[in-house]
């Protein structure tokens, strides 16, 4: 627990440049959403800004990081706390798609059923008489005034069809395969990596950026059926806005950890960085692609199969 | 290889930079938690200007000097400028400067990243603040801003509104990580767990519950920016969804929120009381495990800020007991607190005073809160003006004296001068008269039915909410002679020494006065 020689950087532009960023993203995001549909905004380009300048810092801010490390700056200590920041990080991750799954599971068990009248609460709410067609029931995917539209798609939900020939093209079965055999190829590039073996590392982490690629190809079809096919929408009451959030949020996660492990790919093809001993930056996308990996579980279970 | 890198260990003897770089570029710890203090600062001041317009309303029954639409986006914006703007960074800034200090490390564990977490919230409430300029005005939902006030019902600013939350949560978790990793990581050798000083535990149990919650929230705000502009149905019943699931969300986040608030005073406060009754703290280890048990309570009792949306009974009772429970860890503090009082040999100088009016008003915020707890009888209370003299108590009184009291209490350390004894003085009585003269006759008015967020009132309410104006306004006051006392200090007084208190320990207290640019850049021998 020595504290001896523990970098502390020197002044650095990068956080003051990454928070004006986020600032230029969040403003630009905020007046682009508040004017969608008035084809004279020019809000957009601050929001083009915003993305662009996080990146920028984003790279470099990343860089010199990797520049220190390599000029042996950082030691055992300091990688502890990348470590112990990493854990943390994702921890924050879970408990944000925590309050999405408790939506779904607060409207799956509480609020669809009272609405039907379920129960001691639902009594009361129910003789309401909602909205003439409002059916109380699993999957909901009808408002008043987007309702009617979805009637003759004959579309019941994202779920399993049960074991019938529909369940070969139910796409989510492959989206998992993909997704879990990622994770071990993943885990089998970070064997090669500890036995140095930079062939097996680089190609079985080129395998997974592809499987991540094949995975958020067959998310944008699922989603491309839903609302060309289906008529299933984000508009699609609350089984369409618990489905799309979920899963469109994962599908962003994913795409975050791909990129992750491509520029851990790119890093040790181009660079050669990374040593038998001495890998965190990988080690950290792939807990990472892990815990993408462990919330789709959730959400094959959670949103597809039950 | 960059230059910068070759040449970081002479510029380690160095002290800061010259010009204004030094705030925008800085990793240190110290710079950083001067930022957050004096940024607190001024959030306080304008949060409490807006305090100023509401108790100025408020004075006399009937509309008197602003409209009801611009009292709501006052009334909503106190509460989030006060929440995260004042109380939050003035906590992250005083754990910015004192934990590195207390646990004997360098710096923070993830200096720039320290850097990034301050520079976000200038420009989070710049774009909070902007919302008062905008088309249809700032927010007026209330800082809780439920559903579908928030979504339906809500101006066009409450978009920016959203991305401002985020980007705070943002700086929040990153603050929260930082200190977690400084504590877990940081440590000189020979300072184990339960050697820890109370302050760096209690901010470790803070960064805890932040971490966990603060993505809740951003949660919370994303299926309202989706419910407004994108057409799902996360809180509107015609489409399947539920206004009462905001609250369910929104109070998972704001329970927590609410000992993340508490958590870090009760650390000051310990260190405060030891010092100054010259004794060591009694009951050292209970102090931590009380903590912890509030924390992990925290996450169970959200609902009892929903009794009356119409909960299934079993929820009731199970939040009422479980809200009740939540007194046993605190009575446990308490009871430390005046077991190290007593027989000490006490001296009451400014930051002892502070902390004796935290232990006795955040005690009595406590018994109110119990009060609240009881469901049946919360269905009188809920939305009263008992409510805000309830949170009011622990928050001002509590969280605020404790923060004052911090001040007072390590400033001499920080720029080397002691304040004004006399004048922290003043300012002490001047606040506990004004804060108790404010919110002591609100637990009347809202006993008597007074509901909370209205201009106007009945008469019957008249003569109480004209003492609670003039207390507010001495309150708001003597706080101008705060920022005068703390600017004095910083410019001059009388030199202080390193240990500063007779009665005070900690490795802080062995550096010195000012503390140096960098402290323990090799780790401190502990006993």
């Amino acid at each position: 627990m020595s504290t001896q020689n523990y970098y502390v950087p020197d002044q650095s532009r990068f956080p003051i440049f990454m928070a004006v960023s986020l600032f230029l993203l969040v403003m630009g995001a905020s007046s682009t959403i508040n004017n969608l549909g008035d084809a004279d905004n020019n809000s957009v380009y601050i929001l083009y800004a915003g993305f662009l300048s996080l990146f920028t810092t984003l790279f470099f801010w990343f860089r010199q990081v990797v520049k220190e490390h390599l000029a042996g700056l950082d030691s055992n200590q300091l990688k502890t706390s990348y470590v112990y920041g990493m854990a943390w990080f994702i921890f924050s991750e879970v408990m944000f798609f925590a309050a999405f799954f408790g939506a779904l599971f607060y409207v799956r068990n509480f609020a669809v059923p009272w609405l039907g009248g379920v129960g001691e609460k639902g009594i009361g709410v129910a003789a309401l008489d909602l909205w003439d067609g409002f059916e109380s029931a699993w999957p909901l995917i009808e408002t008043p005034d987007k309702g009617a539209a979805y009637k003759d798609t004959g579309f019941t939900s994202m779920s399993w069809p049960g074991f019938n020939e529909k369940a070969l093209t139910w796409l989510p079965l492959y989206n998992t395969i993909v997704l879990l055999s990622s994770s071990l190829t993943v885990h089998h590039a970070h064997l090669g990596l500890k036995k140095g073996n930079r062939k097996q590392f680089n190609v079985w982490l080129g395998i997974t950026v592809t499987l991540a690629l094949i995975f958020v190809g067959l998310q944008a079809a699922e989603y491309y059926e839903a609302y060309t096919h289906y008529g299933l929408t984000l508009n699609s009451g609350i089984y369409g806005s618990t489905f799309f959030m979920l899963t469109g949020f994962h599908g962003f996660h994913v795409m975050m950890g791909g990129i992750m492990l491509a520029v851990m790919l790119a890093r040790s093809v181009f660079a050669g960085h990374f040593e038998d001993h001495d890998h965190f930056g990988f080690e950290a996308a792939s807990w990472y692609w892990h815990f993408v990996d462990v919330v789709w579980v959730m959400l094959f279970l959670f949103v597809y199969i039950l | 290889m960059s230059a910068v890198i070759e040449n970081h260990h002479d510029d380690h003897h160095h002290g800061p930079a010259k010009g204004l770089t030094r705030w925008l570029y800085t990793t240190n710890h110290k710079d950083i938690g001067t930022l957050y203090l004096w940024f607190s600062f001024a959030m306080f001041l304008i949060g409490g200007a807006m305090a100023m317009v509401i108790r100025a309303e408020l004075f006399q029954p009937g509309m008197q000097i602003v409209e009801p639409e611009f009292y709501n986006q006052m009334i909503t914006l106190h509460g989030l400028i006060m929440i995260f703007g004042g109380v939050m960074p003035a906590f992250v800034g005083l754990a910015n400067w004192l934990v590195p200090m207390m646990i004997g490390a360098p710096d923070m564990a993830l200096p720039r990243m320290n850097n990034l977490s301050f520079w976000i919230l200038p420009f989070a409430f710049f774009i909070l603040l902007s919302s008062l300029f905008m088309e249809g005005g700032a927010p007026n939902f209330g800082w809780t801003f439920y559903a579908p006030l928030s979504t339906t019902y809500a101006p066009p600013s409450v978009t920016f509104f959203i991305f401002s939350v985020h980007i705070m949560g943002a700086s929040s978790i990153m603050g929260a990580i930082n200190v977690v990793v400084t504590i877990m990581n940081m440590r000189a050798p020979g300072v184990g767990l339960m050697k820890m000083p109370l302050f760096v535990w209690s901010w470790l149990i803070t960064a805890y519950l932040l971490i966990a919650v603060m993505p809740v929230l951003a949660g919370a705000v994303t299926m309202m920016l989706m419910d407004i502009h994108f057409g799902t149905s996360f809180f509107n019943a015609a489409g399947g969804g539920d206004p009462v699931l905001f609250q369910h969300i929104f109070w998972f986040f704001g329970h927590p929120e609410v000992y993340i608030m508490i958590l870090p005073a009760f650390g000051i406060v310990s260190h405060i009381i030891e010092t100054f009754s010259r004794k060591q703290l009694f009951g050292y280890s209970s102090m931590v495990w009380a903590m912890l048990s509030i924390a992990i309570l925290s996450f169970v009792v959200w609902a009892h800020h929903m009794f009356t949306v119409g909960l299934p009974l079993a929820a009731e009772l199970f939040f009422m007991w479980a809200t009740m429970l939540i007194a046993v860890p605190t009575g446990v503090k308490v009871f430390n607190w005046i077991a190290t009082m007593f027989r000490g040999s006490i001296t009451f100088e400014t930051p002892m005073l502070f902390a004796c009016a935290f232990v006795v008003l955040f005690t009595l915020g406590g018994f109110s809160g119990l009060m609240l707890a009881i469901t049946p009888a919360d269905f009188q209370y809920h939305d009263t003006y008992f409510v805000v003299a309830h949170f009011h108590y622990v928050l001002v009184p509590g969280a605020i004296f404790s923060i004052m009291a911090a001040v007072y209490y390590w400033i001499p350390k920080w720029c080397g001068n002691m304040y004004d004894e006399r004048l922290g003085k003043l300012h002490f009585w001047l606040s506990f008269i004004g804060v108790n003269v404010t919110f002591f006759p609100q637990h009347f008015i809202g006993l008597a039915g007074m509901p909370r967020r209205y201009p106007d009132y009945a008469l019957q309410f008249a003569d109480w909410n004209m003492v609670s104006t003039v207390g507010a306004f001495l309150f708001g006051v003597s706080q101008l002679l705060f920022l005068f006392i703390v600017v004095k200090t910083v410019m001059g007084g009388k030199k202080a020494t390193d240990q500063v208190w007779e009665g005070a320990r900690g490795l802080e207290w062995t550096v010195a006065s000012p503390a140096p640019y960098h402290t323990f850049t090799t780790p401190p021998k502990i006993d």
